[in-house]
């Protein structure tokens, strides 16, 4: 880090420029445009015509029905994307987002399912059954915690082993002689009734489907997020330990209760992910409940940058991404150049901002060696 | 593993070697364990433990995971973490079923090592180069990957004779060979079911008889990669990058150079793995790797970051994968075989004044026994969480023998010397 005083002085003075507005756009915006050409390239090259593609997610996209499921898919993303970036700020990966969301939609379905459950107020069976996602995935990712602080375990090598054996797990409880029943040829878990059931918010242009109730969660959670990030000493704790671990131990910080907490309540989270399809969509837990929100997760994080607005916007494109993306099949046109879209976006947009960050400190090495009344070559400044 | 926090990672000095294990002594284990396995045999009557048809399906189970293990090792041992295995596997799969149903299994091969290996370049693009993250750029090629398979399947095979789109037309299997005599021999003699001696044939047979080429073409692989790896300065360079950077490139390594050389050739062991999975059940289908890549990368750290370890690690996950689709009460006998592993394990930790872990292990191996006295069968469906659970249990139980190169995951760039 450079001296002290100039360089909060720069920080100060910039944060508020059209230039850091810039620096900070640039990043997401180049990388979109440039999937964007990746994805053209790919088409012409196959001998699809883009315009048509684009044509056809336009139209799509507009379709109030496409955005009430974009939506819906957005609000699991969103919580996914939360979960992760509890980890990221503190430099921890929990990439068993999905293993944890998976189990715990599973077994709180299950829960919620019981017939012991029709006779209790609609508002308990909801909030239990909320509670019990919440606290699966938090044990879950537990798991990864306590290894983490006892034994040193790379919480990514844990999560990744215990998404493989919660797949199993939920393989193992789905089958009619324990938590699921049989109806056809479908294995699902008990249908949650009616008193369970959160309604769906109506949206205007469309009758065949509803905004999910739990959307409202979704952005509890988001508020919540910044509040304890920005406001408490826990976050402040949280974002310190991510930004310099010794520093942190220094300054007082119990690193260990701090990963562990922290695991805990991005498992608690990540808990809550299929909430909102459980309680207002699916009402059972099936082999066609939707698999893999986890990773879209660590995309979404990382395309807003672990911040709870930025996430918003990240999980909402995805969402329109995926929602409009369905009838290009039909089209034609392989569905999965979105997927391809995607993940270009993903890697093009970390990239984007190591080179940001790296344009960044050359800017502020610069600035410093003008305030310091010397001008050096960047590369001389040490950083 | 990654650059992430140091928080509970035993920092003290390993001490000082006491004595290195010979390599008499892995013989003595390796039969010891044989000599276990077959007792159990004898005990449960579970005769698939050692049969040659169980051993000949872990042989095939075991490739894949073992070529994705190998990919793990060279990239780590670089200094680069690559979670991507997964997704280069994946583009292996598509590229063995796009070459090989129109010229046949060696250029599905070739094809499926090149579009790993075009996977590694892409990490090693993003992770060396541009320094980002080795965790986040493996991850969105595990998110890239599937989706270009799947799409190029729907451009490429929906039409062709009998593909699909989300399958390959069918691939010619690489040719088997059998060591005549010696394999029908060993078969009468497996017969028998002697403690110990038919156990052996059971598993020189299995390894004798209709084994692929691609098989011992890997096994030639990871020969070659001990040999590259630890004998040549070549490998001594790209080790010591995976060790200290900055001390490599102050002697004149170009440690950029050896990164690109490692991640792009832990690609191509990936995709052929991906490959070997397509031409060996006979075409590309979507969803085929089902999670190897990630098995592979627990074999290698079951391993310890070495290739014999790893080759272990992936011959016991290939069995346990075997073992699903072998006879119940072989796999029944598998949790008393996890019991006594931990027990096993519960005394070696003991002796080194290890307690609580001791303690914890054999508290688990005794769960593990009660669980295979009072069941008669292990559901098919957590079979396939053994090798992730055993690795678990590794981490947690023996870690402090494990020892990850130095600079692991850590982002280098040239002039940044701490």
């Amino acid at each position: 880090m450079t001296g002290a005083t100039p360089s909060s002085q720069i920080e100060k003075h910039r944060r508020f420029s059209a230039r850091a507005v810039l620096l900070g756009l640039a990043a997401p915006v180049g990388a979109l445009v440039f999937a964007a050409l990746v994805c053209t390239a790919i088409l012409v090259v196959s001998k699809h015509s883009p315009a048509d593609v684009v044509d056809s997610m336009v139209t799509s996209a507009k379709r109030p029905r496409t955005f009430v499921i974009a939506l819906n898919n957005a609000t699991n993303y969103y919580l996914a994307a939360v979960a992760v970036a509890i980890g990221f700020r503190m430099n921890l990966f929990n990439i068993g987002v999905d293993g944890q969301y998976r189990l715990a939609a599973m077994l709180a379905a299950a829960l919620a399912g019981a017939s012991f459950m029709d006779g209790l107020p609609p508002f308990l069976r909801i909030a239990m059954t909320i509670i019990a996602a919440m606290a699966v995935g938090a044990a879950w990712a537990g798991i990864a915690g306590f290894l983490k602080v006892t034994r040193g375990v790379s919480e990514v090598i844990s999560t990744i082993m215990l998404n493989a054996i919660a797949t199993a797990l939920v393989a193992f409880l789905l089958n009619p002689n324990r938590l699921a029943v049989l109806t056809g040829n479908d294995i699902h878990t008990p249908e949650i009734t009616a008193g369970g059931q959160v309604p769906g918010i109506p949206y205007p242009g469309t009758s065949s489907a509803t905004v999910h109730g739990l959307i409202i969660v979704a952005a509890a959670v988001g508020v919540l997020y910044w509040f304890v990030l920005a406001r408490t000493r826990f976050g402040f704790d949280l974002k310190a330990t991510g930004l310099s671990e010794s520093a942190a131990v220094a300054s007082g910080v119990n690193v260990k209760k701090m990963v562990f907490l922290s695991m805990l309540l991005s498992g608690g989270v990540a808990g809550l992910v299929g909430m909102p399809e459980l309680l207002g969509g699916a009402h059972s837990y099936s082999l066609n409940f939707p698999p893999g929100i986890g990773f879209i997760g660590i995309a979404v994080a990382l395309l807003g940058r672990n911040h709870p607005v930025g996430i918003a916007f990240a999980s909402l494109l995805w969402g329109i991404l995926d929602a409009s993306s369905n009838g290009l099949d039909v089209s034609g046109v392989p569905k999965e150049i979105v997927a391809i879209m995607q993940g270009v976006i993903v890697l093009s947009v970390v990239v984007a901002y190591e080179l940001v960050r790296r344009y960044r400190v050359r800017l502020e090495q610069n600035e410093v060696g003008r305030a310091l009344g010397r001008t050096q070559v960047p590369e001389a400044v040490s950083s | 593993m990654t650059a992430g926090l140091a928080v509970g990672v035993e920092t003290a000095p390993p001490a000082p070697r006491r004595r290195r294990i010979s390599p008499t002594w892995y013989w003595v284990a390796a039969v010891g364990a044989v000599a276990v396995v077959a007792l159990v045999r004898v005990f449960t009557g579970a005769n698939d433990l050692t049969s040659r048809g169980t051993v000949q399906a872990a042989l095939t189970a075991a490739v894949p995971i073992a070529l994705a293990g190998l990919g793990g090792l060279w990239a780590e041992r670089a200094g680069v973490v690559n979670i991507g295995l997964e997704g280069m596997m994946v583009l292996g799969t598509w590229g063995a079923g796009f070459a090989g149903y129109q010229w046949g299994p060696w250029a599905g091969v070739l094809f499926g090592l090149v579009m790993g290996a075009l996977g590694g370049l892409l990490h090693a693009v993003a992770t060396v180069t541009f320094g980002v993250d080795h965790i986040i750029s493996g991850v969105a090629i595990n998110l890239l990957a599937p989706g270009l398979a799947l799409f190029l399947s729907k451009v490429y095979f929906s039409n062709a004779p009998g593909g699909g789109q989300k399958q390959s037309p069918p691939i010619r299997d690489a040719q088997h060979i059998t060591v005549p005599g010696l394999s029908s021999w060993l078969e009468t003699l497996e017969r028998k079911h002697w403690w110990l001696v038919s156990d052996v044939a059971g598993l020189l047979g299995g390894l004798t008889t209709q084994v692929s080429l691609l098989t011992i073409i890997v096994v030639l692989l990871l020969i070659g990669s001990v040999f590259v790896l630890w004998r040549t300065s070549f490998g001594l360079r790209l080790r010591s990058c995976g060790e200290a950077p900055v001390a490599a490139e102050s002697l004149g390594v170009n440690v950029y150079r050896y990164k690109y050389a490692a991640v792009i050739m832990s690609g191509a062991l990936a995709g052929l793995g991906g490959a070997f999975l397509a031409v060996s059940s006979s075409q590309f289908r979507d969803g085929q790797t089902g999670g190897r890549g990630f098995i592979g990368l627990a074999a290698m750290i079951f391993g310890n970051w070495r290739p014999g370890g790893l080759a272990t690690g992936a011959g016991l996950f290939g069995y346990t994968d075997a073992m699903q689709l072998r006879g119940a009460d072989a796999v029944h006998a598998l949790l008393l075989l996890l019991c006594i592993a931990l027990l096993v394990l519960a005394v070696v930790q003991a002796l080194s004044g290890r307690r609580v872990i001791a303690a914890v292990a054999a508290v688990l191996g005794l769960a593990f026994g009660w669980w295979f006295l009072v069941t008669d069968a292990l559901p098919p469906e957590l079979v396939g969480a053994a090798p992730y659970v055993v690795t678990l249990l590794v981490l947690a139980l023996a870690s402090q023998r494990l020892r990850m190169p130095k600079a692991d995951g850590q982002v280098y760039r040239k002039g940044e010397s701490g």
